[in-house]
């Protein structure tokens, strides 16, 4: 049984990682890595505050079904990713620009 | 301070680090291999905090799924040219001061909040007989929806990925 700080210290790193990622990469897959990362982090909070209350599992739970989010998000997103490439032949999402002025 | 503590704080070292290191990297590919350092040290840290099915879980879908979509993602959008995929860097600045703030609000959050009067420490492992019983009753609803959903997923990813240029023209 360790702190439940350091738990929420390590999920507020992984968290800002994953917005500074998400903010600064020019690529889409970098972009849905950084996602993948602000996910995770939450997740981390909810299995370090359910291990506190051993009798119940909702925090478990609601990591698992976030995992489950995780993945369709990561097979759709690289799905759209991989059509905006053939169809732009880039993968950065400034040059998508066909509907601005 | 024992040998639980020395991987307890391995784990989260190794998973600081690479969080920290992808935003740095510029190589894709060294990125995907980072992430899942980072979330494979996670799911070292979930075992020591007494939710091992949700470890098991993470090892098997994102060292087993998402890694290979996203191997698979990369290599279908670069030109296949030899060279490795480099990309560039926007909005330095604004995305550091963006990260940093609501790192520092996080932190301030974390310290001035009072853990004392938390329930006392657990000593043992959520059974998986728990976790299992608990999805057929408490949470039947919800893993329903979650199996439609990544029926969805399944089928709306084939077919966006599968349209090729040909049927465009």
């Amino acid at each position: 049984m360790f702190p439940i700080e350091h738990f929420l210290y390590l999920g507020a790193i992984l968290f800002s990682a994953g917005l500074v990622v998400i903010i600064t990469k020019k690529n889409m897959i970098m972009v849905l890595l950084g996602v993948e990362l602000m996910l995770n982090a939450s997740n981390l909070n909810l299995v370090a505050f359910n291990q506190l209350y051993p009798e119940n599992i909702n925090g478990q739970m609601f990591a698992l079904f976030v995992i489950i989010v995780a993945v369709c998000e990561a097979a759709v997103g690289l799905a759209i990713v991989i059509q905006v490439y053939s169809l732009h032949h880039t993968s950065v999402p400034g040059e998508v620009d066909e509907l601005s002025d | 301070m024992n040998l639980t503590s020395i991987l307890f704080y391995s784990f989260e070292a190794l998973a600081a680090l690479s969080s920290i290191a992808l935003i740095f990297v510029r190589n894709v590919f060294h990125g995907a291999l980072l992430l899942i350092t980072g979330l494979l040290a996670l799911a070292g840290i979930y075992v020591l905090a007494f939710a091992e099915f949700v470890a098991v879980t993470q090892i098997l879908v994102y060292a087993g799924g998402i890694l290979v979509v996203i191997i698979f993602g990369i290599m279908l959008t670069t030109k296949l040219s030899g060279k490795p995929l480099l990309i560039e860097h926007a909005y330095r600045f604004s995305g550091t001061l963006a990260g940093i703030g609501f790192f520092a609000l996080l932190i301030f959050s974390i310290v001035n909040a009072s853990f004392k009067n938390l329930p006392p420490p657990p000593t043992r492992l959520t059974e998986i007989r728990t976790i299992g019983v608990g999805l057929m009753t408490d949470f039947a609803l919800p893993f329903e929806v979650a199996g439609i959903l990544l029926l969805v997923a399944l089928i709306g990813a084939a077919i966006i990925a599968s349209s090729t240029k040909s049927n465009k023209t």
